[in-house]
């Protein structure tokens, strides 16, 4: 298997024990510093000109989720409409970077966003709980990617994270990432599991050592997903990361986010922490599917000066 | 006993907004003073701003699902109990609406004997304004064709600015007692007793959002609350006839009806139901019956 480490860090992962070191070896992370740091850049005031700005990038950064057993073909074809033309009444709207589905709505998923620029991401290797045998896993992806995913969304294996087996996990991504072949890989660490900040920095950077595209904070299947401070983490470590690698990789903040003002908050978090290389939707991405309704109110409501309600958007 | 109450430290009321069931200064941090008749101070009163008026309507709007599907006969009750909370603070409301509205203490008292009668009232109609303005309508065809009233959705109420108690009550309950939910302006210069009736609904079983109330400049916040494409009504009580003109205006745009100020001399006299229907929408159903059997009649 060719070795997806970046040449600078490549020895690290050479075992077992020297990934565990290097990962223990992590400055440990001031939660309260953390905390309060992401709480403080949450208090920024973004208004008039700027907010229309942060709205309309904000926009072009959903990845419209649906990931409901409940899925139709018909709730598909709905989703990627609307992921094309977010706000019927208004084509100054842009178009939001993707539709995350499951592996079996792919091919649904990109018929309905043919001729646009909405990729179709798709969640993959047993989502959510990632529990599986890898063949399953990689089965799983191959059949996303065949069906014509542009992005796969993979969750590790939390029990194997937690157990301290990282080169397991390790090896489990850089296999998908070699599955997914030209398709980008978001790697999910689900935060909510992984109990301390701690985790979370070790998880970043194990997922981006074995290749990811992108890390992603959550399924939002749990009861804690993304948050102010857990994204500023990983912010930290995809800038810290470049630094060290010259490779620069993808954040996206995934379930919670619901309102505008949130977004908003995340994207100063990206601004102050990371830079402006992240504010792109190659390179950040908000998880959500309530959260475009709540940016498109509040784009009409910039537009006319009046309240807008949920009326005047779609029910999804 | 006099002399250990002068020695006592001043306890005064910091009077706030009520949206959402939940009691919060106005977001934009400002007050206004609050006079009684005379020009004496009485307290400081929040200043609402246009962000307040639309967590108000947010908060309708959540609420309307619960309140509107509640079962009529359950409003009433609901209704009823904030009679009895409201006769239980009958002496602060006697004393706040005579600072209010410059009344003597009898006159005062009488006032708010007639407030929760009214509350009364409109708690009894709750469960029996359906039978009066639905029904069964005659059509010619083999249908059951059934008229029932429907709530209107999010109502924004600007209380009437001289009766602060009496007034935003006759204007109020017969909002909600069939199913709205309200954002109310309370009386510019008495707003005191419309903050503490929030208190009381606050404390009976009404659900938090189904009345918010906003107090501060009349204008200032009806304005947002006339063009908010999410509220469905609005009553201008509250308004002059500038005013009123404006918001009749602005709220052409989503098509709200709009309940244009009617000139209420006294506040006191039998109310009618004029103010439930106008906040009604009427719903029709056709039900076939079935075919006509041999007989006529397919029963």
């Amino acid at each position: 298997m060719p070795t997806t480490a970046p040449h600078a860090l490549a020895d690290v992962t050479a075992s077992d024990s020297t990934l565990r070191r290097f990962l223990h070896g992590l400055p440990g992370v001031d939660a309260v510093g953390l905390e309060a740091r992401a709480a403080s850049l949450g208090t920024r005031s973004i208004k008039t000109t700027a907010k229309a700005y942060a709205i309309d990038l904000a926009i072009s950064m959903v990845d419209l989720t649906t990931l409901e057993g409940a899925d139709t073909p018909g709730k598909v074809r709905a989703l990627g409409a609307k992921a094309v033309h977010p706000d019927p009444t208004d084509r100054t709207t842009p178009a939001t970077a993707a539709v995350c589905v499951y592996p079996d709505m792919v091919a649904t998923a990109k018929e309905a966003v043919a001729g646009s620029s909405v990729k179709v991401a798709s969640v993959a290797t047993a989502f959510p709980a990632g529990r599986a045998a890898l063949d399953v896993k990689l089965a799983d992806v191959r059949d996303a990617v065949s069906a014509g995913a542009d992005e796969i969304d993979m969750v590790i294996d939390r029990g194997a994270f937690l157990a301290g087996n990282y080169l397991k996990v390790y090896d489990e991504i850089t296999a998908v990432k070699e599955a997914s072949g030209a398709a980008r890989l978001k790697v999910i660490f689900e935060t909510g599991e992984l109990s301390t900040y701690d985790n979370i920095r070790r998880a970043s950077w194990l997922g981006m050592l074995a290749g990811a595209d992108f890390i992603k904070t959550s399924t939002g299947k749990v009861a804690v997903n993304a948050t102010p401070a857990n994204t500023l983490l990983m912010l930290e470590a995809v800038r810290d990361f470049r630094a060290q690698t010259g490779v620069q990789v993808g954040v996206k903040p995934a379930g919670g986010i619901r309102t505008s003002k949130d977004a908003i908050k995340f994207l100063v978090l990206v601004n102050e922490t990371a830079g402006t290389d992240w504010l792109d939707n190659h390179w950040f991405r908000f998880g959500a599917s309530s959260l475009l309704n709540d940016l498109l109110m509040q784009r009409q409501k910039l537009a006319t000066g009046r309240y807008s309600g949920p009326d005047y958007v779609t029910v999804d | 006993m006099s002399d250990r109450s002068t020695d006592r430290l001043s306890v005064f009321k910091t009077y706030k907004l009520y949206v959402g069931g939940k009691f919060p200064r106005s977001e934009s941090g400002r007050v206004y003073e609050v006079t009684d008749s005379k020009g004496n101070w009485l307290a400081n009163a929040p200043q609402s701003s246009r962000k307040d008026a639309r967590d108000a309507v947010v908060a309708a709007r959540k609420a309307f699902g619960g309140w509107s599907g509640a079962t009529a006969y359950n409003r009433g009750q609901v209704l009823y109990r904030v009679a009895e909370m409201l006769e239980g603070r009958r002496d602060q409301f006697v004393r706040e609406v005579a600072e209010a509205e410059g009344l003597g203490r009898s006159k005062a008292a009488a006032v708010v004997d007639a407030t929760v009668d009214r509350w009364v009232w409109y708690a009894g109609w709750t469960d029996k304004i359906a039978q009066v303005v639905g029904g069964g309508n005659p059509v010619a065809g083999p249908f059951f064709n059934l008229s029932s009233p429907e709530p209107t959705g999010v109502v924004a109420v600007l209380a009437p600015q001289e009766s602060s108690f009496l007034g935003l009550v006759s204007v109020l309950a017969p909002v909600i007692a069939t199913g709205n939910t309200a954002a109310v302006v309370t009386s510019e210069k008495s707003p005191l007793p419309a903050l503490s009736l929030a208190e009381v609904l606050a404390t009976s079983d009404v659900p938090g959002g189904v009345v918010n109330v906003l107090s501060g400049r009349t204008a200032e916040i009806a304005a947002p609350l006339a063009a908010h494409q999410d509220v469905n009504a609005i009553d201008l009580a509250g308004a002059d006839e500038v005013l009123a003109k404006e918001l009749e205006i602005a709220a052409a745009d989503n098509l709200k009806r709009v309940l244009r100020p009617q000139p209420v001399d006294d506040w006191t006299a039998a109310p009618g139901t004029d103010r439930m229907t106008a906040f009604l929408e009427t719903k029709t159903v056709w039900h076939p019956t079935g075919a006509l059997g041999a007989s006529g009649s397919s029963y």
